[in-house]
C-alpha cells in the first residue's frame, strides 16, 4: 500500500506541503499584507525600483521636450528600441494569461498558487509594453487618435495596418487581463477586509471587495464570472501575440515577411513569461517564506514548459534561416548570411542562439529542473535572450534592407537606454507595491487544493 | 460586528456601474460638442480690423466683383490682399476726408501697409490653392458664407478637415456652373442631380480617391 502511495504522489505531487489546514493557508497568506512588519528587504528593493523607475519619467519627460530625435530610430533602422522594448514587455505578460486561462480550463491544479502574481505581472508588463508605442508617437497627449472615434478630421485610422490591430489587441488584452485579475481578487479582498483591524483598510478593502459576503449566490456568479472570462483570455493568449507579429510579417522585408511569425512569436512569449514569472517566483517564495506553498513541484513544471516552448522557438530559427534557403530569393538569402555571418551584428545572432537555444538544454537534466538557482539563473538568460531575439529580427533586417544605397548603421543612445532599464525599474515597483498590498496567492483557490477540500463518500476517512 | 458600510452603500455600488457608462457617454456626448464648437474653431467670430471695412457696403450695396481686390483668385494658391492703392482708386474722391478712412490714408501716405487681421487662418500644414476650386466651380460663398451680408467678416465654417471631406468625398453636391462662381445669393438647390452629375463631368473633377488621398492636401 506504501508503494501505491509512492506512486500516487509521483503522478499528481502535492501542491501545498506542510501541515496546512483552511486556516493556517488563510493566516499565512492575509499576515503578509496585513499583520506582518513590511520587511526591510521590501524597503530595499522597492526603493531600488523606485529609483530605477525615476530613469523612465526623465526620459519621459526629455523626450516630450525635445521630440524622438533624442532616440537612435533613423533611416534605415526607423523602428528601433522602441518596438524591441514592446514586444519584449508584451512577451512577457503572456505567461499570466496562459497560466490564469489556459491551465484553469484544462484544470491544472498547479496554476493556482502562482496564477495570482503571474496575472499582476502579466497586468504590469502590459503597462511598460504600452508605454513604448505612446511615447515613440513623441506626441503621448495625442496618443487618443489611435482610436477609432467620431472625430472632427471627418477620419478612421487605417483599418488595413496591423498596428492598428495592435491597438485592438493591446488594449483588449489589457483590459480582460485587469478584469480577470481584479474578479478573482474579490473574495481574497474580502478575507482581507474581514481581517484587517486599521479602520481605513477596512474601508478600502470594503470598496473593493464590492461587498462580498460568500453566500452561495455569491459564488456561484462568481464561478460563471470567471470561468467566462478565462474563456475569453484563451484566445487572447494567442491571439494578441500573433498580431505583433503581423506587425512584422505584413511587411515585405526580408526576414520579416515569414508566415512561421504568428505561432513563432506566440510560443516566445509564452517561453519569455515563464521565464518572468521564475525570475519573480523563486526570490519571492523565499523571502516571504512560501515554499510549502509554491512547491519545488511548481518550478519544476514551469521549467518543463519553458523547454518545450523554448524547443519550438528554436524550431522557429532552424526554419527562419530553411526558409531564406529554399526560397532561392537572393534577399531572403542575403538576409540570413548578412544576419548569421556577414553582417556587423552577427555577434547578437549567436548570443541569441546561446541564450535561448543552447541554455534551455540544461534543462532536460532533472539536476537543473530541481535547482532553483539553475532555473533562476536560464530564466535571466531567456529574459536576455528574447530581447535579443527581437533586437536581431528588427534591427539586422532593416539595416540592410534591399538597396545598398539606403544601409546603415544602428546604435542606441543612452536615452533608449534609460527608456528601457526604466521600464524594468517601473514594472518591479509595480510588483513590490502589489505583495505589499494585496494577497500574492489566491487565498480561497489554494484553500481548495488541500485535502479536507477533497469530497469523500461518507464513513471514508480525511 | 458593526457593518462597515450602511445598508444604502449597496444602492450605491449598484448605481455607480450605470453612473460610469451615463457619464462616459455624457463626456463623450460633451467632447463631440466642444471640438467642433465655435469656442475652438472662431466660428462665426467677427474681428476687430485697422479699418472698419464692411464687405457689406461695399460687396451688397455698391456691388463690387471680388476680384475687383481679390485679384489673385483665378491664378494663385493666395486671393490676395489688396495693396492701399486698391482702395485709393475710389477714395481719394469719396470720403477723402474721412476720419474712418484715416488708416487707409496714412498708409498710403507712408507707404506702410494695412495690418489686417486673418479670419481664415488654416494650419501650415494643410496646402490650399484657391486658383484650383475656382476652376472647378467651388463659388466663394460656398466656403465663406454670405460676404455680402457681413458688416465685418467672420468665418462661416469650421475650417476642420471634416468640413473640407464633406465636400472632397462629394463635390458635385456643393459646385455651380462658371459664371455663378461670384453670386453670393447662389442656392445649391439651384441645380437638379442631374444637372450636378453633368457639371461634374464638365469641369473634369478627379476621382474620390484622388481628392481624399492624403498627399492632396498634405504636401
Amino acid at each position: 500500500m506504501q508503494d501505491v502511495n509512492d506512486i500516487v504522489r509521483k503522478i499528481n505531487p502535492p501542491m501545498v506541503e506542510g501541515d496546512h489546514d483552511y486556516g493556517t493557508v488563510t493566516d499565512k497568506i492575509s499576515d503578509i499584507t496585513l499583520k506582518k512588519r513590511t520587511p526591510f528587504g521590501w524597503f530595499i528593493g522597492f526603493g531600488i525600483s523606485f529609483m530605477v523607475a525615476q530613469l523612465l519619467l526623465f526620459t519621459t519627460l526629455y523626450l516630450v521636450t525635445n521630440g524622438v530625435g533624442i532616440w537612435a530610430n533613423n533611416q534605415p533602422v526607423g523602428w528601433a528600441f522602441p518596438i524591441i522594448n514592446f514586444v519584449w514587455w508584451i512577451g512577457i505578460g503572456h505567461a499570466g494569461t496562459l497560466i490564469s486561462a489556459i491551465l484553469l480550463l484544462l484544470n491544472q491544479k498547479w496554476r493556482t498558487s502562482i496564477n495570482r502574481f503571474a496575472e499582476a505581472m502579466t497586468l504590469f508588463a502590459v503597462a511598460c509594453a504600452g508605454l513604448f508605442p505612446i511615447l515613440h508617437t513623441g506626441r503621448p497627449w495625442l496618443a487618443y487618435w489611435l482610436l477609432p472615434y467620431p472625430n472632427t478630421m471627418g477620419m478612421w485610422p487605417q483599418f488595413r495596418s496591423p498596428l492598428m490591430w495592435d491597438v485592438f489587441a493591446v488594449s483588449t488584452y489589457a483590459t480582460v487581463s485587469l478584469l480577470f485579475w481584479y474578479v478573482g481578487l474579490i473574495p481574497d479582498i474580502a478575507t482581507l477586509r474581514d481581517r484587517a483591524k486599521n479602520k481605513w483598510f477596512k474601508y478600502a478593502y470594503g470598496l473593493l471587495s464590492w461587498g462580498w459576503r460568500g453566500s452561495a449566490r455569491h459564488w456561484h456568479r462568481y464561478e460563471i464570472a470567471y470561468l467566462l472570462l478565462a474563456g475569453l483570455s484563451t484566445p487572447l493568449v494567442l491571439s494578441v501575440h500573433s498580431i505583433v507579429s503581423l506587425d512584422f510579417s505584413v511587411a515585405q522585408l526580408p526576414g520579416w515577411h515569414a508566415t512561421i511569425f504568428p505561432p513563432y512569436f506566440v510560443a516566445g512569449a509564452i517561453f519569455a513569461g515563464f521565464a518572468m514569472v521564475l525570475i519573480l517566483t523563486i526570490p519571492l517564495r523565499v523571502w516571504y517564506n512560501m515554499k510549502d506553498l509554491i512547491t519545488d513541484t511548481h518550478l519544476i513544471y514551469m521549467g518543463k514548459v519553458m523547454l518545450a516552448t523554448g524547443l519550438i522557438v528554436c524550431y522557429g530559427y532552424a526554419m527562419e534561416a530553411f526558409f531564406a534557403w529554399y526560397s532561392a530569393a537572393e534577399y531572403e538569402v542575403f538576409m540570413m548570411y548578412n544576419r548569421m555571418f556577414e553582417g556587423p551584428y552577427w555577434w547578437s545572432y549567436w548570443l541569441l542562439i546561446l541564450c535561448n537555444g543552447i541554455s534551455i538544454q540544461f534543462l532536460w537534466f532533472k539536476r537543473f529542473r530541481e535547482s532553483p538557482f539553475w532555473l533562476f539563473i536560464i530564466s535571466i538568460v531567456v529574459s536576455i535572450g528574447m530581447w535579443l531575439e527581437r533586437f536581431v529580427i528588427i534591427i539586422t533586417s532593416l539595416q540592410r534592407d534591399f538597396l545598398p544605397s539606403s544601409w546603415g548603421m544602428y546604435s542606441p543612445t543612452i536615452f533608449d537606454w534609460t527608456m528601457y532599464i526604466g521600464t524594468i525599474g517601473f514594472f518591479f515597483a509595480l510588483i513590490f507595491l502589489f505583495v505589499r498590498m494585496l494577497p500574492v496567492i489566491s487565498i480561497f483557490e489554494v484553500r481548495t487544493l488541500l485535502p479536507q477540500a477533497e469530497v469523500k463518500r461518507k464513513g471514508e476517512e480525511h | 460586528m458593526a457593518q462597515l458600510f450602511h445598508r444604502g452603500a449597496n444602492h450605491v455600488a449598484k448605481a455607480s456601474m450605470v453612473a460610469v457608462v451615463v457619464l462616459g457617454g455624457l463626456v463623450f456626448f460633451a467632447y463631440t460638442q466642444i471640438a467642433r464648437s465655435s469656442y475652438l474653431t472662431n466660428r462665426y467670430l467677427e474681428r476687430p480690423q485697422p479699418v472698419q471695412f464692411s464687405h457689406k457696403h461695399h460687396v451688397g450695396d455698391d456691388g463690387i466683383d471680388c476680384r475687383y481686390c481679390h485679384t489673385s483668385v483665378e491664378t494663385a494658391a493666395s486671393a490676395g490682399m489688396p495693396p492701399t492703392q486698391t482702395c485709393m482708386n475710389c477714395h481719394n474722391q469719396l470720403w477723402a476726408d474721412s476720419p474712418y478712412l484715416e488708416p487707409v490714408q496714412s498708409s498710403f501716405r507712408e507707404n506702410t501697409p494695412i495690418l489686417w487681421e486673418r479670419v481664415h487662418d488654416l494650419p501650415e500644414f494643410a496646402y490650399f490653392n484657391h486658383s484650383i476650386h475656382v476652376a472647378k466651380g467651388v463659388g466663394c460663398s460656398t466656403c465663406h458664407g454670405q460676404i455680402d451680408n457681413m458688416p465685418a467678416v467672420y468665418q462661416e465654417n469650421t475650417l476642420q478637415m471634416e468640413w473640407c471631406l464633406s465636400c472632397h468625398r462629394n463635390p458635385e453636391a456643393f459646385i455651380r456652373p462658371k459664371s455663378e462662381i461670384y453670386n453670393m445669393d447662389w442656392k445649391d438647390g439651384n441645380l437638379t442631380a442631374e444637372q450636378r452629375t453633368e457639371l461634374g463631368k464638365e469641369y473634369k473633377l478627379r476621382s474620390r480617391e484622388l481628392l481624399t488621398s492624403c498627399s492632396t492636401c498634405h504636401r
